[in-house]
């Protein structure tokens, strides 16, 4: 039998999706993650996944995930990155890592001007990662999402990369998988959901698949990328 | 020394904070606004011996915090 997956969670003033995460893992591993503070300045050994989870870190003071990603424990996260450390951020957490320079891009406020939250349908984009690995290429998901500052943008050198490389992870659209348009909700450039770094290694993305582990909820949707990782 | 950071979204990058604003001085009756960009502005106290380290300080502050320079640019005034 092989090594069961060690996740830890990192927790920030004003993180509030912690245990949302901590119950999408358990469900997944079988085993509760470590709570990590933003003041440690180590996670615990034989840490395999790090995320970095939804909420309102510092009060989205400055910019979103700003001072968060100036944390104590950033240092530790950056060395786990590095070393080919599996790293999700959700949500506040994607900003943070946009934030800490792990992930290309920032996430802006949406072009609507609103505050999203509703359900909402991905297609996958790469589903050769540990991420993904549960989903099929171009598969239609319906997860949550739940943010005001949603509006991924990139410079259009670093956009060519991200498409050119296969590290988009997912895109909005409509329930019948057509990508963009009135199905974008925030007006994110090519409709990107969530990205890669260049190593597979780190994801980031807003929509949140730990509120789709339950069919009592709205669907198990978000159930295969924490299946994908623990497998 | 004090000094007075301005940071303001690079142009071309969409504000809608700005617009929304632009919005509400048009419908408040406020004549001849074409365009409104919102910023930040940070007034910073430091300990410098002189004004080349405070230019070093500062210029280290915006580009490791204050701004993020994907998006936005800075500007450094001092008294």
């Amino acid at each position: 039998m092989t090594k069961p997956l060690r996740a830890a969670v990192v927790v920030f003033p004003g993180s509030n999706r912690e245990g949302d995460v901590a119950r999408a893992l358990r469900q997944a591993t079988g085993e509760a993650p470590a709570m990590v503070w933003h003041a440690d300045s180590a996670l615990p050994p034989g840490t395999d996944l790090v995320v970095l989870p939804g909420g309102f870190s510092y009060g989205d003071y400055l910019r979103c995930g700003a001072i968060a990603a100036r944390a104590r424990i950033m240092d530790a996260l950056t060395a786990h990155a590095e070393r080919g450390g599996l790293t999700l951020g959700i949500c506040n957490g994607f900003q943070i890592l946009c934030e800490a320079g792990l992930l290309p891009g920032v996430l802006m406020r949406n072009a609507r001007r609103r505050f999203v939250c509703q359900m909402q349908h991905l297609k996958v984009e790469n589903a050769q990662t540990p991420f993904a690995r549960r989903y099929r290429p171009g598969q239609v998901i319906k997860v949550a999402i739940a943010h005001g500052e949603g509006n991924f943008t990139i410079d259009p050198a670093g956009l060519e990369t991200l498409e050119r490389d296969g590290r988009v992870a997912f895109r909005y659209c409509d329930a019948a998988g057509a990508v963009g348009g009135e199905a974008n909700p925030n007006g994110s450039v090519n409709a990107i959901a969530g990205v890669y770094n260049a190593r597979f290694n780190v994801l980031g993305l807003m929509p949140h698949p730990e509120n789709l582990i339950d069919p009592q909820v709205g669907g198990i949707d978000g159930r295969g990328m924490f299946e994908g990782l623990a497998a | 020394m004090k000094a007075r950071v301005t940071v303001t979204l690079k142009s071309g990058v969409l504000d809608p904070q700005g617009k929304a604003i632009e919005g509400a001085l048009k419908s408040l009756g406020v004549d001849g606004v074409a365009k409104v960009r919102q910023g930040k502005v940070f007034d910073i106290e430091l300990d410098a011996a002189d004004r080349p380290a405070a230019e070093r300080k500062l210029s280290e502050a915006c580009e490791k915090l204050l701004a993020n320079t994907i998006v936005e640019d800075y500007a450094v005034d001092y008294d």
